[in-house]
């Protein structure tokens, strides 16, 4: 018996001893990745409190502290010394070249030379430390919020003015065509929902097939057709032709969402309503709107985010009309006429993710269970 | 939420009370005001002379408001009818404005869209098949296709595969909801804000001044020179892929990992109680259970990878043989205004995608009430 025992236990042992090895590993894989994942937004929204001439001259990541050679002091060696041959440095007991100190050297003593001014022949000496480059400053977001001018100190110590971005014109033209964009759908697929889920009619099928069919249409083949009517009516440029648009794009998945939430209702508590003599449509206002207020919410935070982060409808609807352009266009026009402005778009394109960002992590959960909703079968 | 009984008969509706030709008129007009004023509205809301708040306002209570009063007043309309009627039209009136809605946005635009790309880009002239011809043949759309096939592959592949692994790895950690909240993040971000984002992790300095982009200060410091990413072709296009599966993995891992949560657990007791290692377990048992997940999150991801758009404009303007369909159909149809050849290079994008309508119009009829 022993024989059989004593191998159990050294297994269970080592069962137990690679469990934690594995723990370790999957958390350790997990992280390595979290990072990855984090690092890109980190960077920008460090960098959007960098002053213009730090986030030029300096990474990101020297916010953090780091250790990197700092000027301790400086040997004049005076005018017309001569750099042809060997330059003797009596102080530190060495000599270098002038290609040398041209690019930094690194003395066995753990000091670096190079030139600090070639001309004056002046010698920089540094010294390793730890050290942050952590000047942080709001000018940035005042500059793209504000339509003020803005003067910036260049590295050089030059001043530079430029007119701010003012973005907050597009920040609130976002809320304006959010908001509409995201109600005004919700509404008209919730009745639509519920018809295709408790009533029998001819055409149903061939609506909800409409329905289902339209879930993956590329908008792209729409948009030519409605700038065409949308030309006719006068509504190019105009925030309603947006919503509209965005309402009629977005239907398809909302029909389909309240459709699959509306449908699993307890057919009782339905027929129970109607015996007692309730109207289709009050069964509707009272009881499954109500009760399909999860499905609504998921949907609300969904469209709103699409909305929010469209940019190609916005593009094609709004058109040029700066006073009518939203975040993401006016930030994309960043790119393209301020595209080394980093001080500029790191601050716009985190204004621009706050409003999202705020809505994603406060209301996660009924956006997961939108997604999974809205995609397990289709 | 069972209805009590106590007082059934203040709710019960006689049918014959409700049909009067009085009330019916009072319906009717009350049908036509609600139109009115919509009409008001929408003429408000077009010329667009209000400050933006007041226009947002007015778009709230015009857009709900209306749409509610508008459902209100065809009930009314409807209830004042007979009773047989009652029943025949109502769920039209349900789902008549979303169908209309689906109908205007959607279902005619594509047909209009398919008209339009047999004739000229003016519109004018009949040209058959020329349209698609040219999409064919052209150069630049070649290129474009070719770069959408990357998208599709390399971009689906490592969205849907990550976000499989992601899943797996924080299924079994105890730190499984913060790891997923920092995955799914980015799902938040916008692609043209997630195109900053990146365009700054490729930034590019002479490989002798400081290195402000992420990618470039990495590859100097291991001794290496910088790259000017963007502009590398081809190997740019992997590097825009990469941005969007920095998006999209998010969604995958989300999806797949409820379907994780549901793989029974005593099947999987069972295997390891049978001798069979952990990933003979994976792959004998959790695979082939997640599988139609796998298939919607890939078909999911597919279609967006086919629209990609956003992050090639900010990025790369479709310069540097960036190029994919949807930026080529956005220079035809509205820089060019070539609408004949931008209507049939969006139908060529809608062809790719009917294999996944035909799958779930399938779907749909398995599904119980259809």
């Amino acid at each position: 018996m022993a024989t059989i025992v004593q191998p159990r236990v050294a297994s269970a042992g080592s069962a137990k001893r690679s469990q934690r090895i594995s723990a370790i590993l999957v958390n350790g894989i997990l992280a390595v990745i979290c990072l990855l994942w984090t690092i890109p937004t980190l960077g920008l929204l460090v960098s959007s409190f960098r002053t213009r001439a730090d986030i030029t001259t300096t990474g990101w990541w020297t916010v953090f502290p780091h250790q990197a050679y700092n000027s301790v002091s400086q040997i004049e060696l005076g005018r017309g010394f001569p750099v042809d041959g060997p330059i003797a440095l009596d102080q530190l007991g060495t000599s270098v070249t002038d290609e040398q100190l041209r690019a930094g050297v690194t003395l066995p003593s753990g000091q670096r030379v190079q030139w600090a001014n070639r001309r004056q022949r002046i010698v920089d000496v540094q010294q390793q430390s730890w050290t942050t480059n952590a000047n942080f400053t709001l000018s940035n977001y005042r500059n793209v919020l504000v339509g003020q001018q803005y003067t910036y100190t260049n590295p050089d110590g030059t001043t530079t003015t430029e007119q701010g971005q003012d973005l907050s014109q597009a920040f609130i033209s976002s809320i304006v065509i959010s908001i509409p964009a995201t109600l005004i759908p919700i509404l008209m697929a919730a009745f639509a929902a519920h018809a295709f889920a408790w009533m029998r009619f001819p055409g149903r099928r061939f609506m909800f097939a409409m329905v289902v069919a339209l879930l993956v249409v590329p908008l792209q083949v729409a948009l030519i057709p409605i700038l065409r009517d949308y030309t006719a009516l006068g509504l190019v440029g105009t925030p309603l032709s947006v919503w509209l648009a965005h309402a009629g794009f977005g239907l398809p998945l909302a029909t389909y969402l309240l459709y699959n939430y509306i449908s699993q209702l307890p057919r009782e508590t339905l027929e129970a309503a109607f015996i007692d003599g309730a109207s289709p449509f009050t069964i509707f206002t009272r009881l499954v709107l109500p009760l399909s207020v999860p499905a609504l919410a998921s949907f609300a935070i969904f469209q709103f985010l699409w909305v929010w982060n469209d940019y190609l409808i916005a593009l094609i609807f709004l058109q040029a009309r700066p006073e009518a352009q939203v975040l993401t266009q006016r930030l994309a026009a960043m790119v393209g006429t301020r595209g080394q402005d980093w001080h500029l778009l790191t601050a716009g394109a985190f204004i621009s993710m706050l409003v999202p960002l705020i809505v994603f992590f406060s209301l996660q959960r009924y956006f997961v269970r939108g997604l999974l909703a809205g995609s397990v079968k289709g | 939420m069972q209805p009590t009984t106590a007082e059934p008969q203040q709710s019960a509706r006689s049918p014959t009370d409700t049909t009067s030709p009085g009330r019916f008129f009072i319906a009717l007009l009350g049908l036509i005001v609600v139109l009115v004023v919509l009409y008001v509205g929408f003429l408000f809301l077009r010329s667009n002379s209000a400050p933006q708040i007041v226009t947002a306002l007015v778009a709230i209570v015009w857009g709900v408001g209306g749409i509610a009063a508008l459902f209100t007043a065809a009930n009314l309309l409807v209830e004042s009818l007979p009773l047989t009627w009652q029943s025949r039209i109502q769920p039209y009136v349900f789902v008549g404005p979303a169908i209309a809605m689906l109908a205007w946005f959607l279902a005619i635009p594509t047909l209009r869209t398919l008209y339009q790309s047999f004739f000229s880009n003016d519109s004018t002239e009949f040209v058959g098949l020329q349209n698609y011809i040219a999409t064919f043949s052209d150069r630049q759309m070649q290129l474009s296709f070719r770069n959408n096939v990357l998208w599709l592959f390399l971009g689906t592949g490592l969205s849907v595969l990550l976000g499989l692994v992601i899943a797996v790895l924080a299924d079994r950690s105890k730190f499984e909801n913060i790891a997923k909240s920092l995955i799914f993040m980015p799902m938040a971000i916008s692609f043209v804000g997630a195109g900053v984002i990146w365009k700054f992790i490729y930034a590019y300095a002479p490989t002798d001044q400081p290195q402000i982009g992420v990618l470039n200060a990495m590859l100097v410091g291991l001794g290496g020179s910088a790259q000017s990413w963007i502009s590398l072709q081809p190997w740019n296009n992997f590097l825009l892929i990469v941005v969007v599966v920095w998006l999209q993995t998010g969604f995958a891992m989300v999806i797949l990992s409820a379907a994780l949560k549901g793989v029974p657990e005593d099947i999987l007791e069972a295997a390891r109680v049978d001798g069979a290692t952990e990933v003979q377990a994976f792959f004998g048992i959790i695979i082939p259970y997640l599988m139609s997940t796998i298939i919607t999150v890939t078909t999911t991801t597919a279609i967006a990878m086919l629209k990609i758009f956003d992050v090639v404009i900010v990025m790369t303007g479709g310069q540097y043989s960036t190029e994919v369909v949807a930026t080529q159909f956005y220079r035809q149809f509205f820089i060019n205004r070539n609408f004949g050849y931008g209507s049939a290079i969006a139908i060529v994008l809608f062809i790719a995608v009917t294999p996944v309508i035909f799958y779930n119009l399938r779907q749909l009829r398995k599904q119980e009430g259809f």
